[in-house]
């Protein structure tokens, strides 16, 4: 990915740098040079489940590169994907699953999610998605707010979700970072946080702050939105240069108090937190993408951007991803224009980067299904989008726009493990995700009750029956 | 396209829309996969003739006369679907209060309970709304308008209707009265639950005349004392947005000692009292997405809620997805298809069932002779998210496969030609 003005982002790599004390493996202590916006004091603890090796076979494969495989195999061990391809040997030990049949696609990832921090169910104590209390908050953390015992991680795991972004909501201009996930049922976030995915910040534009704020201080319009954003980069920037000054002097970070707003906005000036902003109309994309310009940072993505199909062009230019939903629109205003070929516009521009995204607990479901109405309004329209590259919609493009693709995303040897089975083609509704695996471990299978995880939330309800079925 | 020509064509538009099936033309659809959804079930290779704007004949070699002729070559027709219950043409921007007149809160300022029964959605309707186009592209022939019950309202809703989406403004059958009980409606009636019986007892009380219309406890006024009889006595459908097994109970007991025709909506965990629903025959229409826990009333819900409640024999039908997002109840049918429910009773809940829920059977939601030619002819399986409609007729007529997404889409789909986009296309 092109960063906006290089050079500069390069000198605040060289100076923005706080010195921080880490151990490395062995338990020496080591000097490192790492921005304190990439401090994580609530690391991930993730750990692959174990599994013995896997060979899928016979399966209609969609690599998530933009290839179909038919009748192929492949190999997953030690939690990566080994091998893809036909006539695949299974190493000693090795699970076999015929998927004569069936398909096979990279694990779906949903880039615009608010599980956990929504949760089922939607209880005011569990309210945790928005801190609308003023509207910059780039301090706040939503992991922070993470319920795993949110059932709504084991539902979407039955339609096949191996990562997820979850975000802060839309009330702010700056609502705060987000945080990726593998979507393994845990006890803890940390648990659940994927190892070494970069932060998104999420940004809001147009109605929600206008909405929330208008009678609270404000922003109230627009404008002021946009000079929310600007007084706040303004702020970082200078923060940016205190940070350097003090470096100069030689002084390390002891003259500049740790700022937390400052730093998440740092941090994505700096490239190293992606930058999502939820923005609904094609003229409000194009003021954030001067936005970006003005005060150099990147814009990774463009969230629900109902009105993508009308600037296509430009967002590709820009390099910026549009997560997208298949069809909605009219709940609000700027949502008026919602058309249903909005992913498959943004897709048919060379190097255009369209996602299906759910913000939804039930949308997150079947994310495949959002992508199957795309592509049959896009066939109405005289736009013919086979699977292989439909698939990249909900697997490697959210990977790219997460900065996460060169570890999942696509069936390539070397990345993590995380595939489904589906029970055919996955762009129907009658679609079923039989087998989820999650760096190369069976996590899901529809047809083996004990691979069928349940939150604690549901133990002990009267119903057995409910929930994932 | 000045003011005054814009105005005359729109005005010849609406003539047109409004006009229906005085424009009718007679037509025969030969050759197509026919899903009756009536006893007949789905025939292979049949025609259907359309004469009047009504169907005439259903069978295989039908004679065209001086019908129009459209060959399906195979391909799928169905009844116009149901758009669930909805507020198409009630709403324009669910953000927008100005657009939206689907509940009334006139006790909003006063802290006391509105109930006005006499209240009827259908009077608010809108058949220019630039949601019926997009929703009958889709399919969808026709919706149930609900009246939303809210704060500054009760939890009496009001009235809704059923109306068609062919651009006529009337609403056609009997009206139906929205009720909403339950977690989400308790806020409406102190805080509990269990006052939501005591409110409605109370009303029947009142209809029924056992509280004197002077009495300081009366809630109705008369025009509402008057409407809500209407209900008593089984001669009116009640609706009931409801969600937990024991509320449903709680319903089924009720509508039995004060005699009332009910419907679930929502209905969550109805399949646990998939018996008694069955027993009642009560319809359920379902929301076969609902499989979390939402709140502490759906506990129990599962995607298998449509299939468990149709194998006890509970009339099923859709929910729906809302007014902007109506085309959903496809994907609705078929999630639930995909979960276990026939894919003949997952056509019967956007079809028949609703329509002989709402008392609408006789005119429309089969292909039958003599009922109203709503039909749609598709380009694949109807339930399925892969297809689409290909020619929607209502009345007799085929509409226009148009809508105002479709203009923008075709605005934004090419290249301009020199002149920014908001000229018409063509000029130079």
């Amino acid at each position: 990915m092109i960063k906006p003005i290089a050079a500069a982002v390069a000198a605040v790599l060289l100076v923005g740098c706080a010195t921080g004390q880490v151990k490395d493996e062995k338990g020496a202590s080591t000097t490192t040079t790492k921005p304190s916006w990439l401090d994580d004091p609530y690391p991930s603890t993730y750990q692959r489940v174990p599994s013995p090796p896997v060979l899928i076979t016979g399966a209609t494969v969609l690599t998530g590169t933009g290839t179909r495989l038919d009748n192929a195999d492949v190999l997953l061990q030690d939690g990566k994907i080994v091998a893809v391809g036909t006539g695949l040997e299974a190493p000693a030990g090795a699970t076999r699953v015929d998927a004569h049949g069936k398909w096979v696609t990279p694990g779906i990832i949903d880039i615009h999610s608010h599980l956990g921090v929504y949760p089922s169910p939607g209880m005011s104590a569990h309210s945790d998605g928005n801190e609308a209390t003023a509207p910059v908050t780039p301090n706040v953390w939503a992991e922070h707010s993470i319920w795993p015992q949110d059932p709504g991680f084991l539902t979407a795991l039955a339609g096949g979700i191996t990562s997820l972004q979850v975000l802060p909501g839309s009330a702010n201009l700056i609502g705060g970072r987000g945080v990726t996930l593998k979507n393994v049922p845990s006890t803890t976030y940390q648990a659940m946080k994927f190892p070494g995915a970069p932060w998104g910040l999420k940004m809001a534009c147009g109605e929600n702050p206008k909405r929330v704020y208008g009678n609270k201080g404000g922003p109230a319009t627009r404008m002021a939105n946009v000079a929310g954003y600007r007084a706040a980069f303004i702020e970082a920037a200078d923060y940016m240069k205190k940070l350097k000054k003090a470096e100069g002097d030689g002084k390390g970070d002891g003259d500049t108090k740790r700022d937390l707003k400052n730093d998440t906005l740092a941090g994505a000036i700096n490239g190293d937190i992606r930058v999502h902003i939820h923005c609904y109309r094609a003229d409000e994309m194009t003021t954030m993408l001067d936005l970006a310009k003005e005060f150099g940072f990147k814009i990774s993505a463009f969230h629900h951007g109902v009105e993508a199909y009308k600037i296509a062009d430009r967002l590709a230019a820009d390099g910026v991803c549009g997560a997208l939903w298949a069809d909605w629109w009219g709940f609000k205003m700027e949502a008026f224009d919602g058309i249903q070929e909005n992913i498959a516009l943004v897709d048919r521009v060379p190097n255009g980067c369209a996602i299906v995204h759910s913000d939804s607990e039930e949308g997150i479901q079947r994310l495949n299904q959002e992508a199957a109405k795309a592509i049959a309004s896009a066939h109405r329209a005289g736009m013919d989008i086979p699977p292989e590259r439909a698939i990249r919609w909900l697997t490697s493009n959210p990977a790219k726009a997460m900065g996460i693709l060169d570890m999942t995303g696509t069936l390539e040897p070397g990345k993590m493990g995380d595939v489904v089975v589906w029970n055919g083609n996955p762009f129907t509704v009658y679609a079923k995700a039989e087998q989820v695996y999650i760096d190369g471990a069976r996590l899901y299978d529809r047809n083996d009750p004990s691979r069928q995880p349940k939150s604690d939330f549901m133990l002990g309800q009267r119903t057995s029956t409910g929930g994932v079925q | 396209m000045n003011r005054t020509t814009m105005t005359k064509a729109l005005v010849a538009a609406c003539a047109l829309a409004l006009s229906g099936s005085v424009f009718a033309q007679d037509v025969l659809i030969r050759h197509a996969k026919v899903h009756t959804a009536t006893s007949r079930g789905t025939l292979d290779n049949a025609d259907v003739l359309v004469r009047n704007g009504r169907i005439s004949a259903v069978g295989t070699g039908l004679a065209a006369g001086n019908a129009a002729v459209v060959e399906a070559n195979g391909r799928e027709l169905t009844p116009a679907l149901f758009g669930g219950i909805t507020d198409i043409g009630l709403e324009e921007v669910s953000g927008e209060k100005t657009t939206v007149d689907s509940s009334q809160s006139l006790g909003a300022e006063t802290h006391e309970m509105a109930v006005h029964p006499e209240f009827d959605v259908t009077l608010a309707f809108n058949p220019a709304s630039v949601l019926i186009p997009v929703a009958r592209v889709e399919g969808l022939g026709w919706t149930m308008l609900s009246a939303g019950p809210t704060e500054g309202g009760s939890i009496i809703g009001g009235q809704g209707g059923v109306v068609r989406l062919d651009g006529s403004m009337d609403p056609v059958g009997p009206r139906a009265l929205f009720v909403s009980i339950g977690s989400g409606a308790a806020s409406m009636t102190g805080n509990s639950r269990a006052a939501q019986w005591m409110v409605l007892d109370q009303l029947v009380d009142e209809a029924r005349g056992r509280i004197s219309p002077d009495s300081k406890f009366a809630l109705l006024t008369p025009a509402g004392r008057k409407s809500f009889a209407q209900f008593l006595d089984r001669r009116g459908l009640m609706v009931f947005n409801v969600n937990r097994a024991s509320d449903i109970v709680q319903l089924l007991r009720w509508s039995k000692r004060q005699n009332v025709r009910v419907a679930v909506a929502g209905g969550a965990e109805a399949w646990e009292v998939a018996d008694q629903l069955a027993a009642a025959k009560v319809p359920v229409f379902v929301d076969t997405l609902a499989d979390l826990p939402q709140d502490f009333d759906q506990i129990g819900a599962t995607l298998e809620n449509a299939a468990r409640l149709r194998t006890a024999g509970v009339p099923v039908g859709i929910l729906g997805a809302g007014s902007h997002h109506a085309r959903k109840v496809r994907q609705m049918a078929g999630i639930a298809v995909a979960n276990g429910l026939p894919w003949e009773d997952g056509l019967a809940s956007l079809t028949r069932v609703p329509a002989e829920a709402f008392g609408v059977a006789n005119d429309f939601g089969t292909i039958a002779p003599g009922q109203r030619a709503d039909l749609v002819l598709w380009d694949g399986d109807p339930l399925d998210v892969t297809s689409l409609a290909q020619q929607v007729w209502l009345g007799g007529q085929a509409v226009p496969m148009r809508s105002r997404q479709t203009e923008l889409r075709d605005r934004y789909m090419h290249a301009p030609n020199g002149l920014p986009r908001a000229y018409p296309a063509g000029s130079e």
